[in-house]
C-alpha cells in the first residue's frame, strides 16, 4: 500500500492511543472514533489500523458494514436526508424519494461523483405535521413535491 | 467418564457429558437437520433447521446449542417440528437461487436433500435471491467461487477460517438480505490474509462456495470418493479423491471431519495440488538416450537394456559402483522393494532416499540419545501442551494441519517459545520469541541447560532412574553462559533465561523442530542438544511431553522405517549385526552384502571421482534438491549409466541414459507412515496416463532383468513380507488399518499402536546424555559475502515445485521466487518492495523479487527453492553435517544487489 496517497495517519494514530488497548470488544467505539476524526472511514486508514492493532481486518469490516451508522464513503458537502417515515409516506415520500434520487442520479446511501450531495432515508425527522419533508444538513423543507425538488436543491453550492 | 442416559424419539441412548443433543442424535444415527453446525465449530444456533421439541418444555429448542442432561425426552420429528423445519426451508428458498439442474453441489447439498426430506415448496413465498453473476471477493480467483445467489448465510465459511484456519479472511457484510460473504473491504481472496486452503468449500453446506476449476467437471453425486492419503508433506493428512469415473479423473478434493489425524482439515497443498495428476507434462512411455536425444522405446527394450547395464557395471566394478537412490515421495512398499533390490540384486547397500536432505540427523540423533529416531508423540495430543518450544521449524507453512492443533493449543492457554530467525506466524504469536543468529543453535540451548541447572529447575529424579553420562554432559555445560550466549545469538540475555523457565516449569512441555535444526553442518549435534534439554527436565516419555520432528516428505519417516538407508534393513535392524543379516539372506535367499555403503551426497561425490558409475534415481531430483546445483549436474553427468523412474522430466532426468515413467500417489496402492509413526493407507484413484507403471512393479521388474527375479500380485503382498520381517510393523496389516492407521511400534495382531514412545523407559534403555560443543557454520559473512541466506519451503509450494507448481490456484497466488530481506538490509543495499534483486554466494547467482519487511532479522535473507528457472540451489553451500552428510542449507554467506 503506498502511504502517499493516504488520508493523514495522525489522527487514526491519536485514536488508537486514546482506546489503548484495542481489543475486539472495542470494535465499535474504534469505527466511532475513526468517523469522527476522518468524516467516514477512509479504506487505507483502517486497514493501517488493524496492521498496528493485529485486529482481524475482516472482522472490522464486517461491523462497519453491518450498522448503517458507518459510512465507507466519503460524504458529500452536504446531505439530503428523505423521511421515509408513515406520516410522509402517507403523503407522497416514495415519489419525492424517487425524485432526488434521479435528479442527483444516486441511490440510498450514495454520494454524488463531485463530491457535494450524500443522500440517506431516515424514519421520522420528527416534523410530522410538514410531511413530506426533506431536510438539507439542518434545513428542513416541507410539504414536498417531486416537482420541487431541484428549486430547493439547486439553492446549495 | 460417566455416560449421560436420554431419550430420543422414544429410544434410550447414552451421550457423553458436554455434548450437544444434536451431536448426541448423530452419533447414534438420528440425523436431524443441521445447516451451519460442524463440529469443529462453535455452535451459533443461526439457521433454526435443529429445532426439537423437549419433554415439559415448552417451545422448540436448537439441539446444536442445547447439551444433553439425565432423562431429557427429545422429539427430532414431531409433527410441530417438522411444520417449523418445513417452513423455515421454503423461507431459505426464497432467497436462494435454487438452481439444481446445473450446480456442482447437486447431490451433495444438504438444503437439497432437506427440502426434498421436507418437501418445502420453492414457491410458496416470492424469490429475493440475490441476482446470478454479482462480482464478489472470488471473482478472478482460481481456486474459489463464491455464489451469493446460493448463500444461505449460515457462516460455516467465515466461522471455520476464523475459528480453525485462524486466517480470518472472511467476514459477513451487512445485514439481512443483503448480507453476503466478503473478504475486508472486498479485497480480491488473494490480496486477504486467505491461504487459500479450501476450507471454506468443504465447511459449504451448499453450492454457494466450489472449487472453481472442478465447475461443470461432474454433480457431487457423479463423482466416487476414494479415501487416501496427501501426498506431500508428513503430516498425513485423510483427504478423499473425489473422482469422475467417466472422465478417469480427480476433479477435486474433500476431507470428512473426524477423520484422524486431520480432523477433516487440509491445507493449500492437499486441497489444490492435484493438477499434476493430469498433466500433459506426465512422462507416458520409457525413454532411452541416444546421443543428444531421448528416444520412446517399449518396456521390454528399456526394462532388458537397465537389467544388463546395472548387471554389467556391477560385475566388473564391484558393489561399489552402483547405488540406488529410493523416494520418500512413494510408498512403503516401494521403499522395501528399493532396498531388497539395491541389495539383493545390485548386491550393495548404496541406498539411500531423501531424509539425507532433510531429517536423517533426526533419525541418527535422536537413535543415539533415545534409541528410536522418531516423533515421539502424537498429532493429537498437541492440543493438550502446556508450553510448546519451537524451534527451526515453522509448522503453519510447512506443516499446516500440525500448525491448526498448535493454534488449537494456544486458544486453550498453551505457553509458545519459538526460536527462529524469522517472523514466523508462530513467532507473531508466541510468548517469547528468540530470533537468534542462524547456526548458533547449540549455544543457545548449552546456555538454557546451564541455566536450568543452576538454578535447580531441572529433573534430579528423572536423570537418575532414566539417563547416563550426565557429569560429563554437565562438565561440558559451564563453558556456556547466559552472557556469552547472549552474544554469539544476538539475543537479550534475560529472553534466554525466560524461555528456559517457561520449558523447564511448563507441565507438559513439548519441543517442535524441523529443518531449522537438521540443515546444519552440526544438524545432528543440534538434534541430541535438544534430546539433552528434555531428559534434563524430564520432560519426555509422557503424553504431549517429548521431542518431536516433524517429517517432510509424506513417506519419509516410512522410507527410513524400510531400510532405505545404507547401515540398515527395515525397522532399522543393523546390516552389521550378523543375526540380522542371517534373518534376511534367509527370506530373501541371498547373502546381505557388507560394503559400508553411502549416502547420496557420497554418491554424488563418488560420481565425480569415479568410483560410482551406474545410480538408479526413483522419484528423486538430486540435480535441483542438493546444494551446489552447478556441480552436482555435473558431476552426475559424469555417471556412466543413469535411471531415473519419474512422473515428470526432471532436472535429473534429463541427464538420463533411460527413463522409466511411473505411477503417482492417486495411480497405486501402498501404505505412508506419517510423522507420528501411523501406517496408513493410500489407495488408487485413477488410472496412470499412457504406459506408465506403479513403481512397484517397475522395480520388480528391474530386479527380474537384473537375474533376481522378483513377482508379487498387490502392494499388500509386499507389505506382508515387510511386516514379517520389521517387528516394529509386525501387527499391522492393511485390513486393520482400512479405516484408521496405526502407530508404530505396533509388534502383535492385538497391539493398539504407541502414542508416545520412551514411557517408562528409553527404547536403548538408559537415555543418554551427549557433550555438545558448539560449532558455527562452515560459511560465515564477510565483507564480500556480508549476509548470511537461509532456505526453506513456503506454504504453497512442496519441495522443488514439480508438483504444486502444476496447480492454477497455486500458481496464481505464489507464482515466482522472492527473497526475503529485512527493511534495513534494503535501504543499506538500495532495493525497494518488489525490485528485482540479484543474489550472489561463491558458487552461483540468481535473480529473485524482494520482499521487503521485518520477517528476517538484519543480516539475514531468506529464500525458498521451489522454482527451477531460479534455482536457489544454485546457491547454497555443499558443506555437510559431520555425521549424516546432510547439506547445510540454512546458513551460507551471501550477498544481494539490485538487479
Ligand atoms: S480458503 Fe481457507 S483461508 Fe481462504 S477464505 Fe477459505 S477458509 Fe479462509
Ligand atoms: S458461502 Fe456457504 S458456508 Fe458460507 S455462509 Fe454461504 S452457505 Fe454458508
Ligand atoms: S498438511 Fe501436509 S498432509 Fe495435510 S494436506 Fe497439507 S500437505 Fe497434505
Ligand atoms: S414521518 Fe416524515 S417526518 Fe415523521
Ligand atoms: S444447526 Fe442448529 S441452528 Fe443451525
Amino acid at each position: 500500500m503506498s502511504v502517499s496517497t493516504m488520508a493523514p495517519l495522525e489522527p487514526a494514530l491519536k485514536v488508537i492511543a486514546d482506546l489503548a488497548p484495542v481489543t475486539e470488544g472495542r470494535i465499535i467505539p474504534l469505527l466511532q472514533k475513526l468517523q469522527e476524526a476522518y468524516g467516514y472511514l477512509p479504506r487505507d486508514v483502517v486497514l493501517e489500523v488493524v496492521r498496528r492493532t493485529g485486529l482481524p481486518a475482516s472482522r472490522v469490516f464486517g461491523v462497519a458494514t453491518f450498522y448503517s451508522q458507518f459510512r465507507l464513503t466519503p460524504g458529500g458537502r452536504h446531505t439530503v436526508r428523505c423521511c421515509r417515515g408513515t406520516a410522509c409516506h402517507v403523503r407522497g415520500s416514495k415519489a419525492v424519494l424517487s425524485a432526488v434520487k434521479s435528479h442527483l442520479a444516486i441511490d440510498d446511501g450514495e454520494t454524488t461523483p463531485d463530491l457535494k450531495f450524500s443522500l440517506e432515508t431516515v424514519a421520522c425527522l420528527g416534523t410530522c405535521f410538514l410531511a413530506p419533508v426533506i431536510m438539507v444538513d439542518n434545513d428542513y423543507f416541507g410539504s414536498m413535491t417531486p416537482g420541487g425538488i431541484k428549486k430547493v436543491l439547486d439553492a446549495y453550492q | 467418564m460417566t455416560t449421560i442416559k436420554l431419550t430420543l424419539n422414544g429410544r434410550e441412548v447414552e451421550a457423553q457429558p458436554g455434548q450437544t443433543i444434536l451431536q448426541a442424535a448423530l452419533d447414534h444415527n438420528i440425523d436431524i437437520p443441521h445447516l451451519c453446525h460442524d463440529p469443529r465449530l462453535v455452535p451459533t444456533g443461526a439457521c433454526r433447521l435443529c429445532l426439537v421439541e423437549i419433554k415439559g418444555q415448552s417451545g422448540l429448542h436448537t439441539s446444536c446449542t442445547r447439551l444433553v442432561e439425565p432423562g431429557l425426552a427429545v422429539e427430532t420429528e414431531s409433527p410441530a417440528v417438522r411444520a417449523s423445519r418445513k417452513n423455515t426451508l421454503e423461507l431459505l428458498l426464497s432467497e436462494h437461487r435454487v438452481a439444481c439442474t446445473t450446480c456442482d453441489a447437486d447431490g451433495g447439498c444438504l438444503l437439497q436433500d432437506y427440502a426434498y426430506r421436507y418437501q418445502a415448496a420453492e414457491s410458496r413465498f416470492p424469490n429475493v435471491a440475490t441476482p446470478e453473476g454479482r462480482p464478489n471477493y472470488t471473482s478472478g480467483n482460481k481456486g474459489l467461487e463464491y455464489d451469493p445467489s446460493k448463500c444461505v448465510r449460515c457462516h460455516r465459511c467465515v466461522r471455520i477460517c476464523a475459528e480453525v484456519v485462524c486466517a480470518e479472511a472472511l467476514t459477513m457484510k451487512q445485514r439481512a438480505l443483503k448480507s453476503e460473504v466478503a473478504t475486508a473491504f472486498d479485497l480480491p481472496l488473494n490480496d486477504s490474509t486467505c491461504e487459500l486452503c479450501g476450507q471454506c468449500i468443504d465447511a459449504c453446506p451448499t453450492g454457494a462456495l466450489v472449487a472453481r476449476a472442478a465447475k461443470g467437471l461432474g454433480r457431487a453425486k457423479d463423482l466416487e470418493k476414494v479415501r487416501t492419503t496427501c501426498t506431500y508433506c508428513g503430516v498425513g493428512c485423510q483427504m478423499d479423491l473425489n473422482v469422475n469415473r467417466k472422465l478417469n479423473r480427480i476433479v477435486r478434493v474433500t476431507s470428512e471431519p473426524g477423520c484422524i489425524p486431520n480432523d477433516g482439515n487440509l491445507c493449500v497443498k492437499g486441497r489444490f495440488g492435484f493438477d499434476f495428476v493430469t498433466s500433459p507434462e506426465r512422462l507416458t512411455t520409457p525413454l532411452i538416450r541416444e546421443g543428444d536425444r531421448l528416444r520412446e522405446a517399449s518396456w521390454d527394450e528399456a526394462l532388458a537394456l537397465v537389467g544388463r547395464r546395472l548387471r554389467e557395471i556391477r560385475d566388473t566394478h564391484g558393489p561399489d559402483s552402483l547405488a540406488f537412490l529410493s523416494s520418500c515421495r512413494c510408498t512403503n512398499e516401494e521403499n522395501y522393494l528399493a532396498q531388497k533390490v539395491a541389495r539383493c540384486a545390485g548386491g550393495t547397500n548404496n541406498i539411500d532416499q531423501c531424509a539425507t536432505t532433510c531429517h536423517a540427523p533426526s533419525v541418527a540423533g535422536l537413535a543415539a540419545v533415545f534409541g528410536s529416531g522418531a516423533m515421539t508423540n502424537s498429532i493429537g495430543e498437541i492440543k493438550n501442551i502446556q508450553t510448546l518450544f519451537v524451534i527451526g521449524c515453522n509448522a503453519t507453512e510447512a506443516h499446516p494441519i500440525v500448525g491448526l492443533e498448535m493454534k488449537k493449543a494456544l486458544r486453550r492457554g498453551a505457553k509458545l517459545i519459538v526460536v527462529d530467525p524469522r517472523k514466523t506466524w508462530l513467532a507473531q504469536h508466541a510468548d517469547l520469541h528468540i530470533q537468534h543468529r542462524p547456526g548458533t543453535d547449540n549455544f543457545l540451548i548449552n546456555a538454557m541447560m546451564n541455566y536450568i541447572i543452576e538454578n535447580n529447575l531441572h529433573d534430579p529424579a528423572f536423570i537418575a532412574d532414566r539417563c547416563e553420562q550426565f557429569d560429563a554432559y554437565r562438565e561440558n555445560l559451564k563453558e556456556y553462559s547466559i552472557d556469552r550466549a547472549a552474544e554469539v545469538c544476538g539475543i537479550s540475555p534475560d529472553l534466554i533465561r525466560r524461555a528456559a523457565e517457561m520449558y523447564a516449569k511448563g507441565t507438559p512441555s513439548s519441543i517442535f523442530y524441523t529443518l531449522g535444526i537438521t540443515e546444519h553442518t552440526c544438524g545432528t549435534e543440534n538434534v541430541q542438544n535438544l534430546g539433552n534439554l528434555a531428559m534434563l527436565c524430564g520432560q519426555i516419555g509422557k503424553e504431549s511431553s517429548g521431542v518431536n520432528p516433524l517429517r517432510g516428505q509424506n513417506n519419509v519417516q516410512g522410507g527410513c522405517d524400510m531400510g532405505a538407508i545404507h547401515s540398515v534393513l527395515p525397522g532399522y535392524q543393523k546390516v552389521a549385526d550378523e543375526a540380522v543379516r542371517k534373518k534376511f539372506a534367509q527370506a530373501w535367499g541371498v547373502e546381505i552384502p557388507t560394503n559400508k555403503g553411502g549416502r547420496v551426497t557420497d554418491f554424488i561425490e563418488q560420481a565425480d571421482s569415479g568410483l560410482l558409475r551406474a545410480f538408479y534415481c526413483f522419484g528423486e531430483d538430486p540435480a535441483m534438491s542438493e546444494p551446489n546445483q552447478d556441480h552436482v549436474v555435473a558431476c552426475l553427468k559424469k555417471l556412466e549409466f543413469l535411471v531415473c523412474q519419474e512422473i515428470f522430466m526432471s532436472e535429473t532426468a534429463k541427464l538420463a541414459h533411460v527413463i522409466l515413467p511411473s505411477t503417482c500417489f492417486a495411480e497405486k496402492d501402498g501404505t505412508f507412515s506419517n510423522t507420528e509413526r501411523r501406517v496408513q493407507r493410500v489407495r488408487k484413484a485413477v488410472d496412470p496416463p499412457g504406459l506408465a507403471r506403479p513403481d512397484w512393479q517397475i522395480l520388480c521388474q528391474v530386479a527380474t532383468a537384473m537375474g533376481y527375479p522378483l513377482h508379487y500380485n498387490h502392494p499388500g503382498e509386499i507389505f506382508d513380507e515387510m511386516a514379517a520381517l520389521t517387528p516394529s510393523y509386525a501387527g499391522i496389516s492393511y485390513a486393520r488399518i482400512d479405516q484408521v492407521g496405526l502407530q508404530w511400534p505396533c509388534p502383535a495382531k492385538d497391539h493398539p499402536g504407541t502414542r508416545y514412545l520412551h514411557e517408562g523407559r528409553f527404547t536403548r534403555g538408559r537415555g543418554l546424555f551427549h557433550v555438545i560443543k558448539f560449532r558455527p557454520p562452515a560459511e560465515n559473512p564477510d565483507r564480500d559475502y556480508p549476509l548470511i541466506l537461509s532456505t526453506g519451503r513456503t506454504l504453497y509450494h512442496y519441495n522443488i515445485g514439480n508438483m504444486t507448481r502444476k496447480s492454477g490456484a497455486i500458481d496464481q497466488k505464489e507464482p515466482a521466487n522472492f527473497v526475503e530481506i529485512n527493511s534495513a538490509d534494503a535501504a543499506k543495499f538500495g532495493l525497494a518492495a518488489d525490485d528485482n534483486a540479484r543474489i550472489t554466494t561463491r558458487r552461483g547467482s540468481i535473480v529473485a523479487a524482494a520482499r521487503v519487511g521485518e520477517r528476517v532479522r538484519q543480516g539475514t535473507i531468506w529464500m525458498p527453492f521451489h522454482f527451477v528457472e531460479s534455482s536457489t540451489n544454485l546457491l547454497t553451500n555443499d558443506a555437510f553435517d559431520n555425521i549424516t552428510r546432510t547439506a547445510e542449507y540454512k546458513c551460507c554467506a551471501a550477498r544481494i544487489e539490485k538487479a
